[in-house]
């Protein structure tokens, strides 16, 4: 039997463990989709019928501001509702390095004796948004696996790592307060993207400012609220004393049941289908023209460009008539 | 040799003893060598390690431990490692450093411990170790 055919016949057992209900078979498959796009392919390509019931949550917000924590909580209030809860949460990898600490865990080992809990740590390998490259299809399995809410915690994010509106349905944008003015407030970028603001640490001084602040923002856009029917709303919270928590966990429920019945989750799955397939298509051409693409040839349009011979945009030309054969 | 970054280490404190510099040194240490660490934190039982280890589908378990209570709670977690179908040294790659006797290492080394790291051991050897034997675990071999 060859390679191939053995990966395959390791990939079907897993699944097959995976949907009995294996954590240590979904674990090994998140690795799986995790280390090699060409397992990520074949794997997905299994699973993808048994996926689409799970609610994902993104947990978004700066470095500090309190999101394993409040996770930890929000997996607490989930559990006394009986629901089956997935938790993935990223951490940076090294740019120098490619190494990672991830230390998201901590603040939720004690779920991790849970059977219906599954808490995975993920590094970002490189990527910007806030993400890692195989976060969606980590949520994957553990939608198939079976969970009926998946919190996405991301790196703690400034202001423009908003991947995650790509990828959850509702969006919990986490602040404390004393990060700056109104204006940091009407910035473009990650103030946009919640569907629900949570003002963490909310006994510390400033609370108020900050809420406020937020108000004004959202005031602001008056008309784009009612137009949509959702005004976020802002919440404060201490989540190491568990107060708000129960109010934010009826936000996030509040948030599902607009989402279904304004139409928008069709809305937002359509649009998180487009982007998924233009990803996957531009990292599937970047890697054929890897594979295509000899090294010295590459070398070669390098070294005209650097002595004015050639354009970065005429070298990019032949790289793409090359490798994929295309004229553009 | 397997590529660092996608080698997974837990790094893991079991027991009461609250004295996690040394493992927090170790874990940073790791994140240096480009290994990808998850730290779980302090006052971890064996139940809570054993199932990060599965959900995290960890590479290698680092345990750290200053209690004394090193042959109670290692033979657990082995043992419990076994139960949920996790063969040390063949799916997860088991090491263990802190305050624990020559004797009791040996004795731990003989029951499942890969190898145990005393206080003052280099980084450089607890790496090189795990680029070494990491190859033997299965999911490497195949």
């Amino acid at each position: 039997m060859d390679n191939l055919a053995k990966v395959m016949i390791m990939i079907e057992d897993l699944i097959s463990r995976m949907l009995r209900g294996d954590k240590r078979a979904a674990a090994r498959l998140i690795t799986l989709v995790e280390n090699d796009d060409e397992n990520a392919r074949k794997i997905v390509k299994k699973i993808y019928r048994y996926t689409g019931n799970a609610h994902v949550i993104g947990i978004t917000g700066p470095p500090g501001s309190g999101k394993s924590t409040l996770l930890d909580k929000l997996i607490k209030v989930a559990r006394e509702e009986s629901k089956i809860v997935g938790v993935i949460a990223i951490d940076p990898t090294s740019p120098f390095t490619g190494g990672a600490l991830l230390g998201d865990r901590i603040r939720m080992q004690r779920h991790s004796t849970d059977p219906g809990v599954f808490i995975r740590s993920m590094a970002t390998r490189g990527s910007l948004g806030g993400l890692a490259k195989a976060t969606n299809d980590a949520i994957k399995v553990l939608d198939a696996f079976g969970c009926d809410v998946i919190f996405v915690e991301t790196v703690g994010v400034g202001q423009i790592e908003v991947d995650i509106v790509k990828t959850a349905d509702t969006v919990v944008l986490t602040t404390v307060p004393g990060l700056g003015d109104d204006i940091q407030a009407i910035k473009a970028g990650l103030m946009e993207i919640a569907d629900i603001f949570v003002v963490n640490k909310a006994d510390k001084e400033g609370v108020d400012a900050t809420v406020f602040e937020l108000e004004m923002m959202l005031d602001l856009e008056k008309e784009k609220w009612t137009k949509r029917g959702w005004r976020p709303p802002i919440i404060k919270t201490i989540a190491t004393s568990t107060k708000g928590i129960q109010e934010l966990w009826n936000s996030i429920k509040r948030h599902k049941k607009f989402l279904e019945e304004s139409g928008e989750i069709k809305r937002k799955r359509k649009f998180r289908a487009e982007e998924e397939v233009k990803t996957i298509v531009s990292s599937m051409i970047a890697k054929r023209i890897g594979e295509k693409m000899r090294e010295d040839e590459l070398m070669y349009l390098i070294d005209r460009i650097l002595s004015r011979e050639l354009d970065p945009y005429s070298a990019a030309e032949v790289v793409l008539e090359k490798s994929l054969g295309v004229k553009v | 040799m397997v590529e660092r970054s996608k080698v997974r280490i837990i790094v893991a404190k079991p027991g009461l003893d609250g004295h996690d510099r040394g493992a927090k040194v170790i874990a940073r240490a790791l994140r240096d060598a480009g290994f990808e660490v998850i730290y779980t934190g302090i006052r971890q039982t064996p139940e809570q390690i054993v199932e990060s280890v599965i959900q995290e589908d960890a590479d290698v378990l680092g345990i750290s431990i200053l209690s004394g209570a090193h042959m109670v709670l290692i033979p657990k977690i082995l043992k419990l490692l076994e139960e949920k179908g996790l063969k040390p040294n063949k799916d997860v790659l088991v090491i263990a450093g802190g305050i624990i006797p020559p004797d009791d290492a040996q004795e731990l080394e003989k029951i499942g411990v890969a190898k145990v790291f005393g206080p003052g051991s280099p980084i450089e050897d607890i790496i090189t170790f795990i680029d070494e034997n990491i190859t033997k675990l299965r999911k490497f071999s195949a």
